[in-house]
């Protein structure tokens, strides 16, 4: 957008990546070790593990897309 | 909502943190994990606020974000504004409690006014190059109107803060146990921080951020909840069997009569009072929203932005009002029975002693008898059986979270919860600073300073804005009932002020008394309506037209009556008083002024195109769920 030297598509994309690499790695981490949180429903699913990863993705395309300075080139 | 336009558009129930507060355990509790999550967000919207300082420097910059938005980010920040927490909570509880009925307030109860705002009335709006919407008003009547419509705006402004403050802390001391002092301390410095530094654009950049949260949060509640019922047909199937009752399932067949449906409204109510004025009033005339579209770089993005903004409007219901239909099936009791939500009188009934039994056990046990609690159950609440507690309607939402987001998605929820009352509380004060300084203090306290001073009393009236805003919020924590009030002034306010702005807008001969009396009486006689119910309950059945009314129709007839009070004042008084000259309205009037030409663009890029293709898909959503 104009006049702003980081758009705030980086600043989501940023914020989506960190998010998806911690809750990706969480999952992981869950399913690696069967340490399930207790209570939680349809852990079977591995909801982190997908979830997080699609956050991470979005974050890492929004990252390239919106990086500082990119229009300038 | 409405920010907050709470029993209106999205608004949550009255008394949800009253009722929130009533339970005696935390709803979950955080790993370090998911407080890693809360905390990385709360350092990224101040980096955001320092960031942006050095683009707020002139009253332009800091109180309309220099007008450079595109449409989608001036689309998002228009729709994001409406969707605070205690909306989503609130709406996805009455979804528990009338099905998807509660879907009219995000359908009819926005859409068409969206597009309205987007095709016929944003030109005015932008053309005029209005700073606000009183400014509007003084510059189509004059200074009185403007003055009504400005103080009404700045009061509802900051005391809806406070109440989104302290609902916020209220909810994180019921969901995670945290302290109350603590909550409103630390979300009354970062709003500070992050709007005072960076005006507008640093309110604006957040609240798109908290639409991606709000979106990446809650979206897996209702998408495990769907494949846990199995599906759509499933979850019918359950509610059938547990319920016996389709109305859950039907938007309109249900509506002919007041008693037909569980809400207790018709659909006349719905259609003229809440799709009509209730809508219109907030989405074309509450500066909160209109002002994100005032930011907008260009008429044809201004125009767009409502309309980008009514798709994703359309959507919300699937992760508010879907959770609160899967919640009636699926949320259980420690012992795998179904779990039954209660209103928030029960609960305040059954407020427990420290052993966990009811204080006054006639009053809990006369209050269960009125619901579908199980006579087993209730003997389990009576004696403070563990696992027996009883949780209202608006923790539908918040339980859900708990079932489905294991560590790191939970945190990821509660972080969405939270950056959506603190967009909440920044929208509030970053609309209340932009009136303040220019509909009240520049017109009637210092008309000559230059540039910058205005941006520093902006600035401090933020600060100010947040202090107030904490009083308030301790306000409303020692007398719960000030929030009916506080939530009253938005229903009570925006019937009038739609009125004067449709005549204004299209017709020439509202003349500048009839503007300023149509509002000020308007604004008494709805406030009339108001307190008369309030001390004479059985006015309900005069002012909603049906002894079979409720509540909820209430609000939507006040707002059609005074609408219509309002609208009558306006005409009666242009019809003995001398217009304006026409060639004053350039610019204000439709039929008075000549659009500025855009450019051409391909019709996949026109604003007619979208609004075609929301109006189908409108269309469509409402058939299939009739």
């Amino acid at each position: 957008m104009h006049g702003s030297k980081i758009p705030i598509w980086f600043f989501i994309g940023l914020l989506l990546e960190i998010y998806g690499v911690l809750i990706c790695g969480a999952g992981i981490v869950e399913a690696a070790t069967g340490n399930y949180p207790a209570g939680v429903q349809l852990t079977e699913l591995h909801t982190p593990i997908w979830w997080g990863g699609l956050l991470a993705v979005i974050g890492a395309i929004y990252l390239v897309k919106f990086r500082p300075g990119r229009n300038a080139k | 909502m409405l920010g907050f336009a709470p029993l209106t558009i999205a608004g949550a129930p009255a008394a949800l943190p009253s009722a929130l507060a009533l339970s005696a355990t935390p709803l979950a509790r955080l790993g370090t994990l998911d407080i890693a999550v809360v905390a990385i967000y709360f350092a990224m919207v101040i980096w955001i606020g320092f960031h942006l300082k050095g683009q707020s420097n002139t009253s332009e910059e800091f109180f309309m974000a220099g007008r450079e938005m595109t449409a989608w980010i001036a689309g998002l920040s228009f729709v994001s504004a409406n969707m605070g927490s205690l909306e989503l909570m609130g709406w996805a509880g009455s979804a528990y409690q009338y099905g998807i009925l509660a879907t009219h307030w995000y359908w009819i109860g926005a859409i068409p006014a969206m597009l309205f705002l987007g095709l016929v009335m944003m030109p005015f709006y932008y053309v005029s190059k209005t700073h606000s919407v009183p400014g509007y008003l003084d510059l189509r009547y004059d200074g009185r109107a403007r003055s009504v419509a400005a103080v009404a705006f700045a009061t509802e402004m900051i005391l809806m803060s406070g109440v989104n403050m302290f609902a916020m802390a209220v909810v994180m001391k019921v969901v995670l146990g945290w302290d109350i002092n603590f909550s409103i301390i630390v979300s009354s410095v970062a709003v500070a921080l992050y709007v005072g530094l960076g005006g507008l654009r640093s309110a604006i950049f957040n609240e798109v951020l908290q639409f991606v949260l709000i979106w990446g949060g809650a979206l897996l509640v209702p998408i495990l909840g769907m494949v846990q019922a199995g599906g759509w047909y499933g979850l019918q199937r359950k509610i059938m069997s547990n319920l016996h009752n389709d109305s859950y399932f039907h938007l309109w067949r249900d509506t002919g009569h007041f008693s037909a449906n569980p809400m207790g409204v018709h659909w006349t109510g719905i259609v003229f009072g809440l799709g009509f004025v209730i809508s219109f009033g907030y989405w074309t005339t509450d500066f909160l929203v209109v002002q994100r579209v005032l930011a907008a770089h260009n008429l044809r993005a201004a125009r767009l932005a409502p309309i980008i903004g009514s798709f994703f409007k359309m959507a919300v219901p699937f992760i508010v009002i879907l959770p609160g239909l899967l919640g009636l099936v699926l949320l259980q009791n420690p012992d795998g029975s179904r779990r039954q939500l209660v209103g928030e009188d029960v609960t305040a009934a059954c407020t427990a002693n420290a052993a966990g039994v009811p204080t006054d056990a006639s009053a809990c046990s006369a209050a269960m008898e009125k619901t579908n609690l199980t006579p087993e159950f209730q003997q389990k609440v009576l004696n403070g059986a563990p696992g027996a507690e009883l949780h209202t309607y608006n923790q539908a939402l918040p339980l859900m979270m708990v079932r489905y987001l294991g560590p790191g998605l939970l945190g990821l929820g509660i972080t969405a919860l939270i950056a959506g009352f603190m967009s909440g509380m920044a929208g509030n004060v970053s609309a209340f600073s932009t009136v303040w300084t220019y509909d009240i203090y520049k017109p009637l306290i210092n008309k000559k300073a230059n540039d910058s001073h205005y941006v520093m009393v902006g600035r401090l009236s933020i600060v100010a804005g947040v202090i107030v805003s904490i009083g308030a919020a301790y306000l409303v924590q020692q007398f719960h009932g000030i929030m009916d009030y506080v939530q009253a002034l938005f229903s009570v306010f925006v019937a009038p002020l739609l009125a004067a702005i449709l005549f204004g807008m299209f017709w020439s001969k509202a003349t500048r008394l009839a503007g300023f009396l149509g509002l000020l009486l308007g604004i008494l006689f709805s406030a009339g309506l108001f307190v008369w119910v309030k001390l004479v309950p059985s006015a309900l059945a005069i002012v909603a037209l049906s002894p079979d009314a409720k509540p909820m129709a209430e609000n939507v007839f006040r707002a059609l009556w005074a609408f219509l009070f309002a609208s009558v004042i306006i005409v009666g008084v242009s019809l003995v008083t001398k217009p304006r000259p026409v060639k004053e309205l350039d610019g204000l009037v439709y039929g008075a002024t000549v659009l500025p030409k855009e450019e051409t663009v391909a019709f996949y890029m026109r604003e007619w195109f979208w609004a075609v293709a929301v109006v189908v898909i409108f269309a469509i959503l409402n058939i299939m769920f009739w």
